[in-house]
């Protein structure tokens, strides 16, 4: 059997693959197989999968709402990205997030990370509860109408608030 | 060449290598799919900054893959030090290759970083702690991608979360003898594991070796899938060791004939194509494992099945060999290393 793309070694690398029941093969010479290999791991298997589960999944949004979103960074709207299989930025994540839970479901078997959080983001987080903690402080402050302590306590929190993203 | 084989190993009668891989992106730049040329630089410019900082002692060389020959570029593949997607778009993809080739950090690939690490035999430990280390330095000064809910942003939905893939290489010539590696492949995706052929997923293993690796990374801490994917290689290298034992007792003629006939062969063949190579180098391995052949070691086993891959062949020979000179100048290459 000769090789698929250049047609003119002999085919000797063999994938089958099943996608969605069917069958799908390709037989390449070695040298082919070797730069068809560059995008195998993406294009053969996995984009068909993920539109066909794209298509099948009920996310928080109606199909119709969700067509109309698009990425303000990088541009992707969900069309585009049931296509390619693939986000195009960080941001993407929060712009797709209300259906990400069911297609991270069906992949991984859940949708929440457990594993390890950058030492930055524990930073941002220690930040933010003791943003919250001051508030209420706040609050007790204005409710005794100590004005001026509540206002030490609002340059705090502003001071804090800049180091945030 | 291929230095990283030489490093301590244990299990190395089964398990060839253990190789753990990390996906981190950048919060403020397009994935690699979708960013500039020029956003690709600074990204390169920003990693490279970072590495200055290193402590003493710990030294990587940066590559473009762009000013690397295309057979250069298929090798360094074939050593296992960058993934074959590096080389998709040359100009905008590099890679830093720590001295001892432990530890790769490529840069665009499909994800702005792709840390990997490297260990002959089964090491899991070390693995975990080098790339750990590598990532927290990294971490500490590059403003990565990450979500409360989703953990590390990856370009590929399967990646996101721990964006971490743990695997093996391992050898299973005798469960691949009594045609039982194609059940144990079935129980390992029931289980959530991939397994791959040499040259990655969909491919036929060549010389009976499989990559057995993690499929998910969400919702699992990065210790415990590798504590889970440890657990299922020891079951498997003690299930191929007791084949072996049993093969040894009982197929004693059939299996030392098999053995030295590949032997012989790859001592005096003076045209061999890859695959019938990577047959025989496959006997011989397990000649070594049962300690039937005691005048060649793994080590050199694991560099000649390098060595003979189409990119490594031609970079030997220091030019551009067609088919039939590749399978002359590989036999010579092996007369010469047996
Ligand atoms: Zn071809
Ligand atoms: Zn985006």
């Amino acid at each position: 059997m000769l090789c698929q793309i250049c047609k003119k070694n002999e085919a000797t690398v063999h994938y089958t693959k099943i996608v969605n029941g069917d069958i799908e093969e390709l037989h390449l010479c070695e040298q082919c197989a070797m730069n068809k290999e560059i995008e195998f791991d993406s294009t053969f298997s996995f984009h068909k999968l993920l539109s066909g589960l794209m298509d099948n999944i009920q996310g928080e949004l109606p199909f119709k709402e969700i067509q109309t979103l698009k990425c303000p960074f990088c541009g992707m709207d969900y069309e585009q990205f049931k296509k390619v299989g693939k986000f195009g930025c960080a941001q993407c994540y929060e712009t797709f997030k209300s259906n990400l839970s069911p297609i991270f479901k069906s992949i991984h078997g859940h949708d929440r990370h457990t594993g390890k959080v950058p030492v930055r983001a524990n930073i941002q987080v220690a930040k933010m509860k003791k943003i919250e903690k001051l508030r209420e402080k706040l609050k007790e402050h204005v409710a005794r109408e100590e004005y001026e302590q509540a206002a030490i306590l609002r340059d705090k929190i502003k001071e804090l608030e800049k180091g945030l993203d | 060449m291929v230095k990283w084989i030489d490093g301590d190993a244990s299990d190395e009668d089964v398990v060839v290598s253990t190789r753990i891989r990390m996906a981190r992106n950048l919060r403020n730049y397009r994935f690699p799919q979708r960013m500039s040329i020029q956003e690709a630089e600074n990204i390169t410019q920003e990693v490279l900054n970072v590495m200055k900082d290193l402590p003493p002692g710990v030294n990587y060389k940066f590559y473009k893959i762009n000013s690397l020959s295309p057979i250069e570029r298929i090798s360094y593949i074939e050593e296992h030090l960058i993934s074959p997607g590096l080389i998709n778009r040359p100009d905008y993809s590099s890679f830093l290759l720590k001295d001892d080739e432990t530890a790769t950090i490529m840069i665009n690939e499909e994800d702005h970083l792709r840390i990997q690490v490297l260990y002959p035999g089964l090491n899991f430990e070390k693995a975990w702690e080098s790339i750990n280390e590598i990532d927290n330095f990294l971490e500490s000064k590059l403003d990565y991608a990450y979500h409360d809910k989703f953990g590390y942003l990856t370009a590929c939905p399967t990646n996101v979360g721990t964006g971490i893939r743990a695997s093996v290489m391992v050898h299973l010539p005798a469960l691949s003898i009594i045609g039982q590696v194609d059940g144990l492949i079935r129980g390992f995706q029931k289980i959530g594991l991939a397994v791959r052929g040499l040259y990655g997923e969909g491919t036929k293993a060549y010389g009976d070796l499989y990559q057995i690796s993690n499929q998910t990374t969400l919702g699992e801490e990065e210790e415990e899938i590798i504590k889970r994917l440890k657990g299922i290689i020891y079951q498997t290298v003690n299930k191929e060791r007791d084949v072996r034992n049993n093969l040894l007792s009982s197929r004693k003629y059939e299996i030392e004939d098999r053995i030295y006939r590949s032997y012989g062969v790859l001592k005096y063949a003076r045209r061999i194509s890859s695959k019938e190579a990577m047959q025989h180098l496959s006997n011989v391995r397990l000649g070594i494992e049962m300690g039937i052949i005691k005048d060649i070691g793994f080590k050199e086993i694991e560099k000649i099945t390098i060595g003979i891959q189409p990119g490594s062949i031609q970079k030997y020979a220091n030019r551009d060999l067609d088919n039939n000179e590749r399978d002359i100048i590989r036999a010579k290459y092996i007369r010469e290393r047996l």
